[in-house]
């Protein structure tokens, strides 16, 4: 029978043919602790009795969440991390260096057919690359700490087709945000979501990106993409047979299948307070807005401040809004100065920040209060999410953020 | 786990995120103890004080979809709530409530006939009893039984590495 391409990701690492609902312990690739979560992990560890990690060189440390600080005891989580790392052999520490998520394909260490975990939900971004990664919990991460091995259900897959050339307007994120409209928040509980299809395969490692990132927001364990020559530039490795054989077979069996058309996707919202409240931008054309965001995981990556750049050039954001600027990495942040686009996106009045996670998670760098409306390019809209449980979050794609800052209002170009 | 218990119910909605079980900007916390009175805030500030040693939670479907914190499962756990029944649970939040003994149990019906402040009769892995009409639950599957029955992942991790 064959298989979806999860399940063969899967059965390459356990060296047998897997099927949904088989459960597997798999050999873990990599794993990432972020700055939260470190502390808690890190004594779970200790309470455990492991004496040493299974493997120095395979865990990366990223702090993110909390830099720079904003709470007098934010920067606990550094110096544990940092006493962990130096007592148990980690070299791969990022202190400064970007959100976690953008860090982990970027920095070469998840590459195609990879198994990671992280403690944070959005490490499911690295299925971009062709590789099986999900968030778990502090507990599951001290046990892989000492172990480097995981139980798993293998996943039953949603297979979504999507073909043809996307409006001008439109970015992969109106298109997932769209798929998580249809599916709900809860329709790929437990499963893997995989991408296929002539819109896919035209997009850039970035814009798949996107849409990874986001597979968590309709539950899904995963969202994979078969890896292809442009994963294997951007990941710096060779495109072998052995990565080549990553893809889903003709005759896989999925859960369901889900078809679009790109020319049928618009410009989109997630409207206040759930993802999956996906309503048109034209339904909302004209709210008033009192900050834009452009950056997270979701969003933070050069394209995306290239295409807000491409609105704002020469021109200036509504004068009472507030835009802020969160490139995902430091390499983005350095890309971006050096051709010339922070430089447009400063003169159009944007604030721009270091990378992190900050604003996104409702910790600092732009907090809103009761009432104030803002459009944000991350993932996530929950009530109280950036700020109080009285703002209202629309999110959306670089583009349309950059349209709603310039007029004020919501819009898209 | 066949140990059958009466507890109190506190209906929640679809979709209970793990923002608002606990908000981003308590969880760096040194202990579960502090981020208790903080549990659903952003939807009900009130209901952590209200929530008694015992009592249990009925949700629709969805819970603990969001991040990955695992103060979310624990917080719940440190309130005392026996057991979470819900139409259905986000995976992240089910494995971290699972390794830290949180007892949660599927149940599609439940939930549309509950009314707050009632109480329920609860059979874990056989069914539960409310208003005189029984619901059936599921047990959990061999893996999840062993971490549960080992009162949790760190101490089926302790065992494994020698420890009592």
């Amino acid at each position: 029978m064959g298989q979806t391409l999860i399940e063969k990701v899967i059965g390459r690492k356990v060296g047998k043919d897997v099927k949904p609902g088989d459960i597997v312990t798999v050999p873990v690739d990599w794993c990432m602790v972020d700055d939260i979560m470190a502390p808690f992990a890190i004594s779970k560890f200790e309470e455990m009795g492991f004496k040493k990690v299974w493997d120095p060189d395979k865990v990366v440390l990223i702090y993110d969440h909390f830099l720079p600080a904003s709470q007098v005891d934010d920067s606990r989580h550094f110096r544990v991390a940092d006493e962990f790392a130096d007592k148990y052999g980690i070299k791969n520490v990022h202190r400064t260096d970007g959100i976690c998520h953008q860090l982990m394909t970027e920095a070469g260490y998840v590459g195609p057919g990879d198994i990671a975990f992280g403690t944070d939900s959005h490490t499911v971004t690295y299925g971009c690359v062709g590789a099986f990664s999900t968030g778990i919990g502090y507990t599951e991460m001290a046990g892989i700490l000492g172990t480097g091995s995981l139980w798993i259900k293998v996943p039953e897959t949603i297979r979504v087709n999507v073909e043809g050339k996307l409006a001008d307007n439109v970015t992969s994120k109106d298109l997932i945000l769209r798929i998580i409209g249809d599916l709900t928040a809860s329709g790929a509980t437990y499963m893997s979501l995989e991408f296929g299809g002539s819109t896919i395969d035209d997009m850039t490692i970035a814009s798949r990106m996107t849409m990874a990132n986001m597979a968590v927001e309709a539950g899904a364990k995963c969202g994979i993409f078969k890896p292809d020559e442009k994963t294997c530039d951007y990941c710096n490795v060779e495109y072998t047979d052995d990565i080549k054989s990553l893809k889903a077979d003709e005759d896989a069996k999925y859960y369901k299948v889900l078809n679009y058309k790109a020319e049928d996707i618009v410009p989109v919202l997630a409207c206040p307070s759930l993802v999956d409240n996906i309503k048109p931008v034209s339904e909302y054309k004209g709210t008033k807005v009192d900050q834009v965001f452009l950056g997270s995981c979701t969003n933070g990556r050069l394209e995306d401040l290239h295409a807000a750049a491409e609105v704002l050039k020469g021109k200036h954001v509504a004068p009472y809004v507030n835009m802020i600027v969160t490139p995902a990495s430091r390499k983005i942040y350095r890309q971006a100065l050096a051709d010339g686009t922070l430089e447009i996106l400063s003169d159009a009045g944007a604030i721009i920040t270091t990378p992190g996670c900050g604003l996104c998670c409702g910790r600092s760098g732009g907090i809103l209060s009761d009432n104030e409306v803002v459009v944000a390019t991350n993932n996530r809209n929950f009530l109280g999410r950036m700020g109080t449980s009285k703002v209202k979050i629309f999110l959306a794609s670089p583009k349309t953020a950059a349209a709603t800052a310039l007029a004020g209002t919501i819009q898209s170009i | 786990m066949s140990n059958t218990f009466t507890a109190k119910i506190w209906v929640l909605g679809d979709d209970i995120d793990t923002d608002i079980i606990l908000p981003t900007e308590y969880l760096a916390m040194k202990s579960v103890e502090e981020m208790k009175p903080y549990a659903f805030s952003p939807l009900r500030p009130e209901l952590a004080g209200l929530i008694k040693p015992g009592d249990m939670i009925v949700a629709g479907k969805n819970f603990g979809c969001g991040s990955s914190r695992e103060q979310a499962p624990e917080v719940v756990k440190a309130l005392g709530i026996s057991c979470v029944v819900a139409k259905s649970y986000a995976r992240i939040f089910f494995r971290n409530a699972i390794n830290n003994g949180l007892l949660l149990i599927e149940n599609p019906d439940l939930y549309d006939e509950v009314t707050e402040g009632d109480s329920a009769e609860v059979t874990p892995g056989k069914e539960i009893l409310y208003k005189g009409k029984k619901y059936e639950i599921a047990s959990l599957p061999d893996n999840l039984l062993e971490i549960l029955e080992a009162g949790g992942l760190v101490k089926a991790m302790r065992k494994r590495n020698g420890l009592s």
